[in-house]
């Protein structure tokens, strides 16, 4: 029995813990993995611990993955969406959380349309803070879950080549994801059309390839973004069938290739526009292996966040 | 620093080990519809060493599995840091099962408190036994007791308690220390 701690009391970004952090909750993660596949899938680790779930935006898998890994680790749970509460009236996001944590709050899972929202609240309130994406800037716990699926399918994450395909401008995954896959060793480039692709990306230490196919013939691991259309305040690209014509992958694409790869997807999919069903759906996509990652990967956070004193 | 003073020397310490066994197989026979599970991490190095030892006698009809109780354990929280977690080895059912719960120190009874806890995601045993190879009889916080005890040692609460195993610390002994930070 060994005690061990993140070198962070909140979760805001993979840009602000380290290496070791990350690989120790994907050890913590395999240990809740063969919980959840259990037949009983519930442990009482976290059962005097309350989270408050704030989403100031839409989401429905990480809310729902979120919420069952909280109750699987027996914590009390209030959830918050924006659409129904006293935001709509005018109250700020200050006071908005300041009144959840008088109701003695432990830990705060927040979602929030503009970047750098819950690095805002770590400083301001007692509570930790975990990001579930923070509009364009990070959204770190899916991308220790796509990493923590590459490393289930290969071991290792070192050395892996794997590209980020769509829209990396609008993306907090693609950033999140490019600081991830650095820290564990693993090549990362980005490949979209260059209205999609941010200027002076390449700082960052990652390729850039505007074709599709040279980026899937480099790849072991194409992670395909999602077009945020909601994102977009002009027109980035012509037409979606534009984009689905030079950058949507399906089966021919793959069968063009000389090797197998990955298909990763963080969701939800647009089918027929950057994946097609018949690449979704097949042997080389691990998209549903990402889903139940998540919930170990999350429960692995609460579990080493809410365990400091 | 305190060096620690053996209570168990090794010759010592073989004996205690064939003394146990032989009250197992006393107790179990043949060892149908029992399962034996160590608690990690110390625990199931000694359950490793014993199931070795019942395999010496020919007897191998039980189940055998380990326990990992980070997530069970009631001083989550109360601690600086989180404990890690080791992996729980256990691909079968308990339900209707005689249970040996095995670990290398009763103290305060915690620990195989959650381990109890922990067991009940594998089902509903018919009987759950525990084996301790050291008894700190006067510390308990919870009405615990072990149904098989290797070496029962009295002292007190600061003192610390340390099963050596000749694979990984070199001799096969049972050190006490007077104050936990000198293990």
């Amino acid at each position: 029995m060994s005690e061990t701690h993140l070198s962070t009391r909140h979760l805001l970004g993979i840009k602000y813990i380290n290496e070791a952090d990350i690989q120790l909750i994907f050890q913590t993660a395999d240990e809740f993995k063969d919980v959840i596949n259990r037949p009983i899938k519930k442990v009482p680790s976290l059962r005097d611990v309350t989270i408050a779930n704030l989403f100031f935006e839409n989401s429905t898998r990480t809310k729902i993955s979120f919420e069952l890994a909280e109750k699987r680790l027996s914590a009390d749970v209030v959830n918050f969406s924006a659409s129904s509460s006293s935001v709509k009236k005018g109250e700020t996001l200050l006071d908005t959380v300041n009144n959840v944590l008088s109701m003695k709050v432990d830990i705060i899972v927040i979602r929030h349309p503009t970047p750098g929202t819950p690095i805002y609240l770590s400083r301001r309130v007692e509570a930790n803070i975990i990001n579930a994406g923070d509009g364009t800037h990070e959204h770190p716990t899916q991308a220790l879950l796509d990493a923590y699926s590459i490393r289930n399918k290969y071991t290792d994450v070192a050395g892996k080549k794997v590209v980020i395909v769509g829209d990396i401008k609008h993306s907090r995954v693609a950033l999140s994801n490019i600081f991830c896959l650095q820290k564990l060793g693993a090549k990362v480039k980005v490949c979209g059309p260059p209205t999609l692709i941010p200027k002076h990306i390449e700082s960052l230490g990652v390729g850039v390839e505007y074709d599709i196919d040279k980026a899937l013939a480099w790849c072991d691991v194409a992670n395909v973004l999602r077009i945020q259309l909601e994102r977009q305040d002009v027109k980035y690209i012509p037409s979606l069938r534009e984009y689905a014509l030079f950058y949507g992958i399906n089966r021919e694409r793959l069968s063009k290739l000389d090797k197998e790869i990955t298909i990763m997807h963080p969701g939800p999919i647009n089918r027929g526009i950057e994946l097609n069903s018949d690449v979704a759906d097949s042997e080389h996509s691990i998209i549903l292996q990402q889903v139940e990652n998540g919930v170990a990967i999350r429960m692995a956070v609460l579990y080493l966040l809410a365990g400091r004193r | 620093m305190s060096k620690g003073r053996i209570i168990l020397n090794e010759r010592q310490f073989a004996l205690t080990l064939q003394r146990i066994c032989e009250q197992l197989i006393e107790r179990y026979g043949s060892f149908e519809d029992t399962c034996i599970v160590g608690i990690q991490d110390r625990g199931a190095i000694f359950s490793d060493r014993m199931v070795t030892l019942l395999k010496e006698r020919g007897i191998d009809a039980f189940d055998y599995g380990k326990l990992d109780i980070s997530f069970h354990r009631d001083d989550y929280r109360k601690r600086d840091r989180p404990i890690a977690p080791s992996q729980t080895e256990i691909d079968f059912i308990i339900e209707e099962k005689h249970v040996l719960l095995v670990d290398d120190v009763l103290y305060t009874g915690r620990s195989v408190h959650a381990a109890m806890s922990a067991l009940q995601q594998f089902g509903r045993p018919a009987r759950i036994d525990l084996l301790s190879l050291v008894d700190r009889r006067f510390n308990r916080h919870f009405p615990i007791r072990a149904d098989f005890i290797g070496l029962t040692a009295d002292a007190i609460d600061e003192a610390y308690v340390k099963v050596e195993w000749s694979h990984i610390d070199g001799k096969d002994q049972i050190k006490l220390f007077s104050k936990k930070e000198s293990s």
